[in-house]
């Protein structure tokens, strides 16, 4: 048996020489000494600047006066993961609770909590307790109304000036684009709200500012807003420091991007498909292609 | 026998010589894929362009919240933006390709093509900056103003310029609104620029990558690189969904989700990655006028290719020594990249300057001194 295997096996060698002959015309195995030598200089080099450079660039961003935000590890974060729903929904709840006092979220509707962190019913409600300005009626009177699910989340305050003469000149900011708008995004916010800290010796914090190394120039007007059990959440969650700034940072990132969860649906199903198609184009484009691929050219010299 | 439809009627016909009968070198790799690429990213680009304009607002008071509605109350309207956004990156890392490619194998040889070329590049980066203004965030209101500001370094007419192209006396709402039909019509100019580009390359023939002449050995474009481009396309669409549907804040800054403030300038004003590298070679002058002639220097040193060229074989395929010079080039806009994404303190003011000189050098005297040497070495 061994022997027939062995004859099989050195037949189907010399048939494969004889059908396809391999072109060797690149390669390592085939490369010069010198072209090697190089070629390992070449990466060496390439490898030794990169480092250089990668080394630079940490060692003149670790110079810099503002702490970056570390990178937390959240459900959502990976590349097919959705957001944490119950999370979403602690977190509307911290907002409402905490946030909504001082900061507007303009481009968030009542509409958009249905299906994400409540019901409709529940968002119905919830948009219910809202006084909305509407109008003008028949005798051309303005007039509030309960909300809807179609209508955005009411502002704290009438304008920007408003929100300014209430908060010692500093102007709240909206919060649908808050965590899109930092860089770090939701780490930024979660390591605001747990960085409050006693400013480091040497360091004077004026008039009614508060020290937060995480904040460009680290002097902030928002007192710390958060601290254990400043709520009570409606799930019975243990409403530590921690977990709150956890929720309301989860919360803020769907709120500046609420298609995120259909977004990544949709990018899975379009690269699955995508690569399906990809497949047969690549055979397709290999087997029009062998014809001109297995060619064999040859000079013939011309005979006297 | 009757000679099929696509050969006689006076229009199949024209598109019968552009995309089926077509004869081309058969050695044609796959950087010659660039150039399908940039149709597609052209024609996606205006597609969702066009309704995304359906949605938007060019008024300052409205531009920011009109794209936000966008994003959240247009059905897919988050998905037209994102594509759009992140088309753009594709856009330019495959006429960067398409540049490079040029540039390696010698495209630039054939002039009229090669000008053209250079003529869309131009234009395509009017369009883009032109874009990314109409966000109305607070890095497009400030690119805006450093870039238009640019202009007011000509002597005598400058700010006279600036203020006839923002309409006024600063980045205002007839800056937006003039920005905005000029970033709708230029990407038509670019499509008519395309055509003449190939009608100018159809007319000299490709290029190949040994520079030979491909007489003999050609193959039509139909099925061979209509299938060849076709895995090109769809690689292309899955980066694009990749970005668009994964990662679509990758590219993108941060400071732009904040609406436009005259009042709050943002602590580091930078361009979009593609521009960076010309950024960093504007900072690297100190002084204004110099760096604006610097800035305009780096793309249209490109013009200057034909004319320096001094190798007898036209592709870098045989030529070793400038193989290296070329891929010092590309090393150089990589660190220019990088440079131009860091604060202007040293010491990146410093290494900005060397890879600005470095990439000037190898343009006017690396390229054609590296070729004189191979000329000796390979002919004499």
């Amino acid at each position: 048996m061994a022997a027939i295997l062995r004859k099989t096996s050195g037949l189907l060698r010399v048939n494969s020489g004889i059908l396809c002959p391999k072109a060797k015309l690149s390669g390592f195995a085939h490369m010069s000494r010198t072209k090697k030598a190089a070629l390992v200089t070449f990466g060496a080099l390439a490898a030794g600047s990169t480092g250089l450079v990668s080394a630079l660039h940490i060692s003149v961003s670790a110079e810099e006066y503002d702490i970056h935000p570390p990178n937390l590890i959240w459900p959502h974060s990976g590349v097919f993961s959705t957001f944490d729903h119950a999370s979403l929904r602690r977190g509307y709840q911290v907002y409402k609770e905490v946030c909504s006092a001082c900061h507007s979220m303009q481009y968030l509707a009542f509409r958009n909590l249905v299906g994400v962190t409540h019901t409709e019913a529940e968002a119905k409600t919830i948009a219910e307790e809202f006084q909305i300005p509407d109008g003008p009626d028949e005798e051309g009177e303005m007039f509030e109304r309960p909300g809807k699910l179609s209508d955005y989340f009411p502002k704290p305050y009438a304008n920007d000036e408003a929100a300014r003469a209430a908060n010692q000149g500093a102007l709240p900011p909206d919060m649908s684009y808050i965590a899109l708008a930092r860089h770090g995004n939701e780490n930024y916010i979660f390591a605001l709200l747990t960085g409050y800290c006693e400013p480091p010796a040497g360091v004077e914090v004026k008039g009614d500012l508060y020290y937060n190394p995480y904040f460009p120039g680290q002097a902030i007007g928002m007192a710390p807003p958060i601290y254990n059990e400043i709520i009570e959440y409606e799930d019975g969650t243990p409403a530590t420091m921690g977990q709150i700034a956890k929720d309301v940072s989860t919360f803020l990132r769907w709120a500046s991007e609420p298609e995120h969860d259909e977004r990544k649906r949709m990018g899975l199903k379009a690269l699955m498909v995508l690569s399906m198609i990809l497949g047969v184009a690549y055979y397709t484009k290999r087997h029009k292609w062998s014809v001109l691929k297995s060619r064999k050219l040859a000079y013939r010299p011309p005979t006297a | 026998m009757a000679a099929p439809l696509r050969k006689e009627h006076p229009i199949f016909r024209i598109l019968n010589s552009t995309f089926v009968d077509l004869p081309l070198p058969s050695n044609l790799s796959i950087w010659w894929n660039s150039g399908s690429l940039l149709g597609l990213c052209l024609v996606v680009q205006i597609l969702t362009g066009i309704f995304l304009a359906m949605h938007y607002t060019a008024d300052i008071t409205l531009a920011f919240s009109s794209v936000m509605h966008i994003l959240r109350d247009v059905n897919y309207g988050w998905f037209l933006r994102y594509v759009h956004a992140n088309g753009v990156s594709l856009f330019f890392i495959c006429m960067y390709c398409h540049i490079g490619r040029g540039l390696y194998y010698g495209s630039y040889n054939k002039i009229e093509t090669w000008n053209v070329g250079v003529i869309l590049f131009l234009v395509t980066i009017l369009t883009a900056f032109m874009g990314y203004v109409l966000v109305w965030g607070q890095m497009s209101f400030w690119a805006a103003t450093v870039i238009t500001n640019l202009v007011s370094a000509i002597p005598y007419i400058g700010t006279i310029i600036v203020q006839w192209l923002w309409g006024g006396f600063s980045v205002d709402n007839a800056t937006l609104t003039r920005f905005f039909p000029f970033h709708f019509l230029f990407p038509f100019i670019i499509a008519a620029l395309a055509v003449i580009h190939l009608v100018f390359l159809h007319n000299s023939g490709a290029n190949n990558p040994f520079a030979f002449n491909s007489n003999y050995d050609k193959a039509p474009f139909h099925i061979y690189f209509t299938t060849k481009d076709t895995v090109g396309f769809i690689l292309l669409v899955a980066a694009l969904f990749s970005l668009a549907l994964l990662f679509p804040g990758a590219l993108n800054d941060p400071e732009n989700f904040i609406p436009a403030n005259p009042l709050v300038t943002p602590p580091h004003i930078q361009p979009e990655w593609y521009f960076l590298f010309a950024y960093a070679i504007l900072r690297s002058i100190p002084n204004k006028l110099g760096g604006v002639i610097a800035l305009v220097a780096a793309i249209l040193v490109l013009f200057l290719m034909p004319l320096l060229n001094t190798s007898k074989n036209e592709s870098n395929s045989f030529r070793p020594l400038s193989q290296a010079a070329f891929w010092l080039l590309v090393a150089h806009l990589f660190i220019l990249t990088w440079i131009g994404s860091q604060p202007v303190e040293y010491p990146y003011v410093l290494l900005g300057q060397v890879a600005s000189v470095l990439y000037f050098s190898l343009f006017i005297f690396g390229f054609p001194i590296v070729s004189s040497i191979e000329n000796k070495i390979i002919f004499s």
